[in-house]
């Protein structure tokens, strides 16, 4: 197992309490597995995803713990944290056009960057080349400023930056969702060769566009109000989804064209409740056309099938 | 006025596009919570995190004792401030609190006359250069094209006009006879980098969807940058009018110490000329020149320490948790 | 890089266009003709040489020829060098006049801006990373920024010249001396210049420091900090980083504040009788001497215009977006 995830719990703090933007999350990523994270926003995914790599100013831990590759990762302390960083959990940021420091040089900004983590650039210059050359970038953008590559470029840069250093866990944020289709395409698809080049070796690709993870991914774990709805391999989750979340969420997408699940669920009334005092038992279950008297327990996060883990009680 | 400077300066630093673009100052989405959170709930946020916050709280206070002392305090006196009503050139003491002036003035009275002048002159020409600038500001990021271009070039020319030379010029031949007809002056020069940053922002806002919506529900565009644009940047438009209102009180004080102010009103800035004038500094009148100076900072200052308080309030990642 | 300063250039030249007009315009069509009324009253006061200052004012404010032709010939004498005669100081021309003042003033600024931005900015990049530093700097920075110049001179002159005596109260240079290239004068000159440089240095400072500061927190919040958090970038890189970016936004804000440095000067100058434009100025309104006045305005709009072209070029060597062809920068 490369990744284990047990019981994580990470709120915001606010004025008016904690939202508990992630409320007890348990899930094992295998080694070579590359899943996608899909939800509404604000359904937790993202916290997710930031957690395992840094927790901004106003997430704290609560509860729970990460294992990385069997042993402990700090993720609640900043300081320990830094040592697994770009080495042991990377980052592709969903900002990833605005990630680089406009005013150096690329390659100058790596070296700094990798000196400061104790690499030398000089080493690790000709992989570095190679990798650029994997993506179609010239050896010559490393003596360009951010400003001169276009945002596809970009995109890449930052891909092979996050990734130069062959972290065990790849967090990918919504990256592709400034990008036109095709360029996501291709970024989609190096994000798969990465990943069979052993570049990583296991990833995490946080989107709220099913259709395009369901290409690359090899399962799907999908997140309602702060909570795991249900993770399956790809193929299950699109085809035969076992969660009513994950059903009314696959079927409201049609066969093309609209290919986003972070609007408004159609024919569903009402919208997800607020994570500040979140009401206890399943938290789908005013909306859920299937709910019935046992929703108001919280069903747990069981394995209905092989590799097939759902959280509600009628799916049991 | 460095703050003025500050403002205009990240307002437009060149973004990765090239394109003038928002700074990091406007907070239009406050994060996870804000985001679900209607406008109503925001506005409490806002209140609630400014009554808690030190600075604008300590600001505050500062500036409104201020206020209260200038409205208040001159109703008291049954004598003019430039009267010759005291002994000449004395120290503060139980009849007159801020002592005489070398002609037996009385130099309490003077101050807070002066700070009248000095919050009519900031209200009224602050006020002034928001209204201009956020107007060209609005239209030329709403409108764009040739009438940006345009409003541009005429932003570029005042901004780097020297204001105060200009104003210099422009009262010495045609004298100022009243605090607002200053204001009116100093209002027409200093709005051009509010103008600067409010068409940055609105440059950014105008593609943002609620805009798009109102302007397919037929909204005329005066009424979507009245509805729609104005309310989403109206923390920072607050926070402008506040540096504006600092910016102009330093400028009217500037000129009334060149004796170039309003005549027949007293103002913190002729305090000053009248004492330097009247060798107050060679007679140690300390409290004739002290006073006004001291005014003009405590106010000024505490707006701008306001200013950082309100940052931080309208902007949760200044906030200390 | 050619397109923005293109752009820069022109901006500028229309300035002063804008700046030469309103100096022409301003005087002729106040009601009353006051320039004619100073010449009056000086042809009363010193009626055997007023020949020249009435040739330039019929050539540039005449009566007898139209007003297009008037502004023309405004712009052909100011082309040549001839702002008319100085009433107060007759019959120096004003040229003359502000070019002996100006070194005074330029003594002043150049020294007291270009330290006071590199003090604030490494102070206020401080305090963006100690609190105990930020606490202080905060309140005496914005203090200091909410200043009137006059005001700081004022007490600087009353507390370290009259009252401690440390330093000469008034002048450009004491009053016993003539001025030479002697050791004794340039002394003397250097005792005078410290007060006023101070005042200027003392505010400006203030506020550089803030603007730092506080632009130093918005650069660690920016998408390319976070990345090189997550990427375990130690805070050092982070901030070295901030601060270099962070120097663009002052850079610009330096130019935004020359007209008010510039102000400040005269101020400064004011109250330490100080030999440069800021005292000619207050003489020239004293002695309603308008041709001097207009004269140090334009010599002032021309001194910005400079020094903010001079900042344009710094930005383009700090700033590789500009270099790339990309428009941007101050004013």
């Amino acid at each position: 197992m490369s990744l284990r995830v047990d019981n994580l719990k990470v709120y915001y703090r606010t004025l008016r309490g904690d939202v508990k933007a992630l409320d007890g999350a348990t899930f094992t990523v295998a080694d070579g597995e590359i899943m996608g994270l899909a939800g509404e926003s604000g359904s937790g995914k993202s916290t997710l995803g930031k957690s395992l790599i840094r927790l901004d100013t106003r997430m704290r831990l609560v509860e729970g713990g990460v294992e990385l590759d069997g042993k402990p990762l700090p993720i609640g302390d900043q300081d320990a944290m830094n040592a697994y960083r770009f080495k042991a959990v990377s980052l592709i940021p969903q900002y990833a056009m605005s990630a680089l420091n406009p005013t150096r040089k690329i390659g100058k900004m790596i070296s700094e960057l990798l000196g400061a983590r104790g690499v030398k650039y000089s080493e690790i210059k000709p992989e570095l080349e190679r990798r650029l050359d994997l993506v179609g970038l010239k050896r010559e953008v490393l003596n360009n400023y951010p400003i001169e590559l276009s945002g596809g470029m970009k995109q890449r840069m930052v891909l092979v930056l996050s990734t130069l250093l062959n972290p065990s866990l790849l967090i990918a944020d919504e990256v592709t969702s400034a990008l036109d289709v095709s360029t996501q395409r291709a970024v989609a698809e190096t994000l798969v060769e990465f990943r069979d080049r052993e570049f990583v070796k296991s990833m995490i690709v946080v989107t709220h566009d099913i259709s395009l993870v369901y290409q690359i991914a090899d399962t799907i774990m999908v997140m309602y109000a702060g909570k795991l709805a249900e993770k399956a391999p790809a193929d299950v989750v699109v085809n035969a989804p076992r969660h009513p979340y994950t059903q009314l969420l696959i079927s409201s997408l049609p066969e093309v064209g609209v290919r986003y699940a972070d609007r408004k669920l159609a024919g569903i009334p009402g919208s997800p409740p607020g994570l500040l005092n979140p009401p206890a038992g399943c938290r789908f279950r005013d909306r859920c056309p299937l709910a019935f008297a046992r929703c108001v327990e919280e069903p747990p996060f069981v394995e209905v099938d092989k590799n097939h883990h759902v959280a509600c009680w009628k799916a049991q | 006025m460095s703050d003025l400077a500050r403002a205009a300066g990240e307002e437009t630093a060149p973004s990765a596009g090239g394109e003038v673009v928002s700074a990091p100052a406007v907070p239009l989405a406050t994060g996870p919570v804000a985001a679900a959170a209607p406008g109503a709930r925001r506005t409490r946020d806002a209140l609630h995190f400014a009554l808690r916050n030190k600075k604008v709280v300590g600001g505050g206070i500062v500036v409104l004792a201020f206020l209260a002392l200038g409205l208040i305090a001159p109703l008291f006196y049954d004598y003019g401030h430039s009267e010759y009503v005291g002994p000449q050139s004395s120290g503060p003491s139980g009849e007159y609190w801020f002592g005489t002036t070398t002609f037996g003035q009385d130099v309490f009275l003077q101050f807070v006359h002066g700070i009248r002048s000095t919050f009519l002159v900031g209200l009224l020409g602050g006020g002034l250069a928001a209204l201009i600038g956020m107007t060209i500001g609005f239209v030329a990021g709403y409108i764009g094209g040739l009438v940006d271009e345009a409003l541009n070039m005429l932003t570029n020319i005042v901004l780097v006009l020297p204001a105060l030379a200009v104003l210099i010029i422009l009262h010495t031949y045609i004298g100022i006879t009243s605090v607002p007809s200053q204001a009116l002056f100093i209002g027409i020069f200093s709005w051009p980098w509010v103008a600067r940053a409010v068409r940055a922002q609105t440059f950014s806002l105008r593609t943002r969807d609620f805009v798009d919506l109102a302007r397919l529900s037929g909204m005329g565009s005066g009424a979507i940058i009245r509805r729609e644009i104005a309310p989403n940047m109206s923390s920072y438009l607050f926070m402008t009018f506040i540096l504006l209102f600092g910016g102009s009180v330093l400028f009217a004080a500037t000129l009334d110490f060149i004796g170039l102010g309003p005549t027949g009103v007293m103002s913190l800035g002729l305090m000053m000329n009248n004492a330097v004038h009247w060798s107050a500094l060679q007679l140690g009148l300390w409290w004739w020149f002290l006073p006004p100076g001291l005014g003009i900072t405590a106010i000024v200052g505490a707006l701008y320490i306001m200013n950082v308080g309100l940052d931080e309030v309208f902007n949760p990642k200044l906030r200390e948790m | 890089m050619r397109r923005y300063f293109a752009r820069k250039v022109a901006i500028y030249l229309l300035t002063f266009f804008v700046a030469v007009t309103l100096n022409w315009l301003i005087p002729r069509f106040m009601p009353g003709d006051p320039v004619l009324r100073m010449l009056t009253r000086t042809s009363v006061s010193n009626p055997d040489a007023i020949a020249p200052m009435r040739e330039y004012y019929n050539n540039v404010f005449g009566l007898d020829v139209p007003l297009w032709r008037q502004y023309l010939n405004y712009w052909a004498e100011l082309l040549q060098g001839n702002m008319g005669i100085s009433v107060w100081l007759f019959p120096a021309p004003v040229t003359e006049v502000i070019l002996d003042a100006v070194p005074y003033t330029l003594a002043l600024l150049i020294p007291s801006i270009l330290l006071s931005w590199y003090a604030g900015n490494k102070v206020g990049a401080l305090a963006a990373r100690r609190r105990w530093l930020d606490n202080t700097v905060l309140p005496l920075g914005y203090a200091l920024t909410a200043t009137p110049y006059m005001w700081i001179a004022i007490v600087l002159a009353w507390s370290l010249a009259i009252i401690a005596g440390i330093f000469p109260v008034a002048g450009g240079y004491s009053f016993d001396l003539q001025p030479s290239w002697s050791l004794v004068f340039f002394n003397s000159l250097l005792q005078h210049w410290f007060l006023p440089f101070l005042s200027l240095f003392l505010v400006a400072f203030g506020g550089w420091a803030i603007g730092m500061r506080n632009m130093i927190i918005y650069e660690l919040e920016a998408d390319y900090a976070n990345y090189l958090e997550a990427l375990g970038a130690p805070r050092r890189l982070i901030r070295r980083y901030a601060f270099r970016n962070a120097l663009l936004p002052q850079l610009t804000g330096l130019a935004l504040q020359l007209g008010v440095l510039v102000a400040g000067a005269l101020v400064t100058e004011i109250v330490f009788g100080y030999p440069g434009l800021g005292r000619l100025i207050l003489m020239a309104i004293q002695n309603q001497d308008f041709f001097l006045l207009q004269g140090a305005f334009l010599f002032i709009v021309i001194g910005v215009l400079i020094a903010n072209f001079v900042i344009d070029i710094v930005y383009v060597l700090v700033d590789p977006r500009t270099r790339t062809g990309m428009t941007g920068g101050a004013a």
